[in-house]
C-alpha cells in the first residue's frame, strides 16, 4: 500500500483538568493487515487449520477485493495521518494510543470496536475462528493492560447459534462491555435469524453495539450500488435507519425488553425525524404489526442509544441542540472514532450550549449507565 | 394567474389493464391477451391497503381515483385547487422487458391525456417513462413533451441504478431541453432489496424506508454531478416525506467538507444546491406531533421555498381536508400552496388553450 504519513509524533501532554469522558467508539487494529488478510498478531489464537486457510485462500467477504475495502477511503486505512505508530498500523499500539488519545483527552473508559475481525466473512466457520481470535487478542493486548478499555465481543453474526455461544462464554467477564455487530448484514438485523444473539446478549447483560459498515452483499441503496466513498459514508445513516426500523417493527424489543442497542458511527440528528415518520406510519398500518404494543418511538426512547461521531454540524449550531432535545439527552453517547480520519475532538465536537448535567450525560454518565461501567 | 392552490401529487388509478388496451398498439394488445399479462400494480401500494387509499375515497368496488370526475369532486373542489399534477403509479418501470415497459408507458400517457387531461382543464400530468432504458425514456419524453399539459418527467426513486449515474443523464438532458422538472416519486422497480440492508418483512418498513431511498438518491444526484451538468433542471421529490431533509443535509455537508476531493465537480455546498434546485411535496408530512415543534422544525428547513402543496390523493395521509399541518405560518402556507409550485413548474405559468 502507498501511505503518506505525517512526520510527527502526534503525542500530546496528558490533560489534568479536563472533564473525564467515555469514548464509545475506539478502533484497535491488529498490526499489519487490513480487510481480506489476517494479522500475525492473531495467529496465537488460531488453530493451524485456520492459519493454513487464511494463507492459501484469505478471508473472502461479499465484495470484490482480495485486500482492502469496497470503496477506496479518503486516506490510507481511513486513518489520521498522525496516528501511525512508527511504521505500524493506526490503532495497533496501546502505548501510542494512550499517549495520543486516552491520556490527553482524559478518557475514563473506552469501548473497543475492532472492525477487521472476520465479521461478515463468507465462510461462517472462518468467521467464527477469526472473531474468537480477535476477542482473545483484545483481552491479551488491550483490556488486560489498560483498565480504561473495554472490549466488544465480536461474533460471526450470520450464524446466530454460534454467535450466542461466543457471547455466553464471555458472560460475567468484565473485560467485555458489549456485543458488536455491523450494520450491513445478509438480512435486516431485526429478523429472527439474529435473535439468538439478542437473547444471549440480554442473558450476559451486555449491550449490543451496531457499527457502520458491513458486508451484507445486497446493494447499499434500494436503487443500486453508489459510485463513491462519500456516498457510502453519508449512507451509513440510511442503513442504520433501516436497521432501527427492522429491530422495532420485527418486535425485537417486545421479545427482549431488556435489550440495549447502541447505534455507532452513523450520526444521530436523523433520529427525531425517523421517529416521527415511524409513528405516523404505525398509526395507519398497525394491523400489520399487532405484536407491537407501544409506539415505535417509545421503543427507540427506551432501548436505543446513539453515538455522536461524526457529529452533524448545522448552521446555526443550536439546531443540533433541538435535535438532541427531540430524541432525549439521555440517548446520546460521546465517541471519537479514534484513530480514523473523521475523529471528533472532545474539546470541539459539541459546540452547543449545554447544561452541566447535559454535558456530563453525553460525555460520560449516559455511557456508564448503558454499559454498566462504574 | 389566479391565486389558487396547485396540488403537485395526485394518483389516478388505472382501473384495469383492459382500460389501457385501446391505447396499446395492435402487437402489444395481442401479446397482452395471448400471454395473459396481469395487472402491473406493484407491492409498494397493495390495492386494498389502508395507505393506498383513504376509505372515503374508494368507490363501491373499493377502487379509488378511477375517473377525472371523482378526482375533481374529492381532491380538487374541497381544496379550491386550481391546477393539479397527476402522477400515475402503474408499475411500468418494473417490467423486466424494456420494450414492454416502453409500450405500457406510451399507453399510460395517452390514457392520461384522453381520459383525464381532456376531461378537466385543471389537470396536468407527469410523463411516465420506461426508466429501465434511458434511450427509450427519451423517446417517450420527446413524444409527449409537445403536449404542454405534461409538466414534468416522473421517475421512481429506486430503480436499477442510482439516479445520479451517467446512464440516466440522457433523461435529464431531454427534460431540461423541454423545460420539464424531474419528479422523483416514492416506489421501486424492486431490482434491489427494499432497504439498504436487505429485504424487509413488512410493508410498514418498506414505506418508512422510502425516505431513506430519497436520501441516498439525492446523495447520488449531487455527488455524481447531475446538478452541475444540468444547470436549468429542477428535481422534485414526491411523497418523499420532508422532515429528514435538515439532518440529512447537515451530515452530507460534513462529509462534503471532508471528502470533496473525491467529487471535485460538486463546487457548491449541498444545502445551496438543494435550496436552489430541489423541491419536496408536502404529503406525507412526517412531522412532529405538536405545533410548537413543527414551527421550530420549519426553521431547520432553512427556506420557505422548498415545499410544494400536495394531497397525495388518494393515499391516506390526513383526514378530511387537513392537508396543511396545523400551526403553519399563513404566509408560509400560501407559498407552499401557490407560489412555490408556480415557480417550480414553468409550464404551469403558461396559458393553455
Amino acid at each position: 500500500m502507498n501511505v503518506d504519513v505525517l512526520n510527527r509524533s502526534g503525542v500530546q501532554a496528558p490533560a489534568q483538568s479536563k472533564l473525564a469522558i467515555a469514548d464509545c467508539d475506539v478502533h484497535p487494529r491488529p498490526p499489519g493487515v487490513g480487510i481480506g488478510g489476517v494479522s500475525k498478531a492473531l495467529y496465537p489464537y488460531l488453530s493451524q487449520r485456520w492459519r493454513d486457510h487464511v494463507e492459501t485462500i484469505g478471508v473472502r467477504y461479499r465484495q470484490p477485493w482480495e485486500r482492502g475495502s469496497a470503496y477506496p477511503k479518503g486516506q490510507p486505512q481511513a486513518c489520521r495521518r498522525d496516528a501511525w505508530p512508527d511504521g505500524n498500523s493506526p490503532g495497533s499500539d496501546l502505548a501510542f494510543m494512550a499517549a495520543q488519545h486516552l491520556d490527553p483527552n482524559n478518557v475514563a473508559f473506552g469501548i473497543l470496536n475492532p472492525l477487521t475481525s472476520g465479521q461478515g466473512a463468507q465462510d461462517l466457520d472462518l468467521s467464527a475462528a477469526l472473531t474468537h481470535a480477535t476477542n482473545e487478542w483484545q483481552v491479551a493486548e488491550w483490556t488486560s493492560r489498560d483498565s480504561r478499555l473495554k472490549a466488544s465481543v465480536v461474533v460471526p453474526f450470520e450464524d446466530g447459534p454460534a454467535s450466542a455461544k461466543m457471547i455466553a462464554a464471555r458472560a460475567g467477564d468484565r473485560n467485555f462491555a458489549q456485543v458488536l455487530l455491523l450494520t450491513r448484514t445478509a438480512e435486516p438485523l431485526g429478523q429472527r435469524r439474529y435473535w439468538p444473539i439478542y437473547q444471549a446478549a440480554v442473558e450476559a447483560n451486555l449491550a449490543v453495539g451496531i457499527h457502520a459498515f458491513g458486508y451484507g452483499g445486497s446493494a447499499m441503496t434500494s436503487g443500486g450500488w453508489p459510485s463513491y466513498y462519500i456516498e457510502e459514508m453519508v449512507g451509513h445513516a440510511q442503513c442504520q435507519q433501516a436497521v432501527l426500523t427492522s429491530l422495532i417493527f420485527e418486535g425485537v424489543f417486545e421479545r427482549f425488553p431488556a435489550l440495549k442497542v447502541v447505534l455507532v458511527e452513523a450520526g444521530f440528528a436523523w433520529a427525531p425525524a425517523h421517529a416521527w415518520r415511524m409513528d405516523r406510519q404505525f398509526a395507519k398500518l398497525r394491523q400489520e404489526v399487532p405484536h407491537l404494543k407501544r409506539l415505535p418511538s417509545e421503543y427507540m426512547r427506551s432501548n436505543v442509544w446513539f453515538t455522536t461521531q461524526p457529529v452533524e454540524e448545522p448552521e446555526p449550531r443550536e439546531h443540533l441542540a433541538d435535535a438532541i432535545e427531540w430524541m432525549g439527552w439521555d440517548r446520546v453517547l460521546f465517541a471519537t472514532d479514534y484513530p480514523h480520519w473523521d475523529f471528533d475532538d472532545p474539546a470541539h465536537a459539541m459546540p452547543i450550549r449545554m447544561s452541566e448535567t447535559q454535558k456530563r450525560g453525553i460525555f460520560l454518565e449516559n455511557a456508564k449507565a448503558v454499559y454498566g461501567v462504574d | 394567474m389566479p391565486a389558487q392552490p396547485v396540488d403537485c401529487d395526485l394518483h389516478p388509478t388505472v382501473p384495469a389493464l383492459s382500460a389501457l388496451m385501446p391505447y396499446l398498439d395492435e402487437m402489444w394488445r395481442e401479446i397482452v391477451v395471448r400471454r395473459g399479462i396481469d395487472e402491473l400494480n406493484t407491492i409498494s401500494y397493495p390495492s386494498n391497503s389502508p395507505l393506498t387509499a383513504r376509505a372515503d375515497w374508494r368507490d363501491a368496488k373499493g377502487k379509488p381515483a378511477t375517473t377525472a370526475e371523482r378526482l375533481g369532486a374529492e381532491a380538487l373542489d374541497p381544496f379550491a385547487t386550481g391546477m393539479a399534477i397527476l402522477n400515475c403509479l402503474y408499475g411500468v418501470q418494473a417490467t423486466f422487458s424494456e420494450d414492454l415497459g416502453a409500450a405500457m408507458a406510451r399507453a399510460v400517457n395517452d390514457w392520461i391525456a384522453c381520459e383525464w387531461l381532456d376531461r378537466d382543464p385543471r389537470l396536468r400530468a407527469s410523463i411516465v417513462v420506461p426508466q429501465q432504458n434511458a434511450e427509450l425514456a427519451v423517446v417517450e419524453i420527446e413524444r409527449c413533451a409537445p403536449d404542454r399539459r405534461f409538466v414534468q418527467v416522473m421517475l421512481l426513486v429506486s430503480a436499477e441504478l442510482p439516479l445520479g449515474r451517467r446512464q440516466n443523464w440522457p433523461i435529464y438532458a431531454a427534460a431540461e431541453r423541454h423545460g420539464l422538472p424531474i419528479g422523483i416519486h416514492a416506489g421501486s422497480s424492486y431490482r434491489h432489496p427494499s432497504t439498504p440492508v436487505g429485504w424487509s418483512s413488512y410493508l410498514s418498513e418498506d414505506y418508512i424506508n422510502q425516505a431513506g431511498a430519497f436520501q441516498t438518491q439525492l446523495t447520488s444526484l449531487i455527488t455524481e454531478g447531475a446538478f452541475a451538468k444540468f444547470p436549468d433542471l429542477t428535481f422534485v421529490l414526491m411523497e418523499s416525506g420532508v422532515t429528514w431533509l435538515p439532518g440529512y443535509l447537515w451530515r452530507l455537508t460534513k462529509f462534503w467538507k471532508g471528502l470533496r476531493s473525491e467529487v471535485p465537480w460538486v463546487a457548491d455546498p449541498p444545502a445551496t444546491i438543494v435550496r436552489d434546485r430541489v423541491r419536496l411535496t408536502l404529503q406525507p408530512f412526517d412531522g412532529p406531533p405538536d405545533e410548537r415543534t413543527i414551527t421550530r422544525f420549519m426553521e431547520h428547513m432553512g427556506s420557505d421555498e422548498l415545499l410544494l402543496f400536495s394531497t397525495d390523493y388518494p393515499h391516506w395521509q390526513f383526514e378530511g381536508t387537513q392537508a396543511i399541518p396545523a400551526g403553519l405560518d399563513p404566509a408560509l402556507a400560501r407559498k407552499i400552496m401557490v407560489d412555490n409550485p408556480l415557480r417550480t413548474y414553468a409550464r404551469l405559468r403558461e396559458t393553455v388553450t
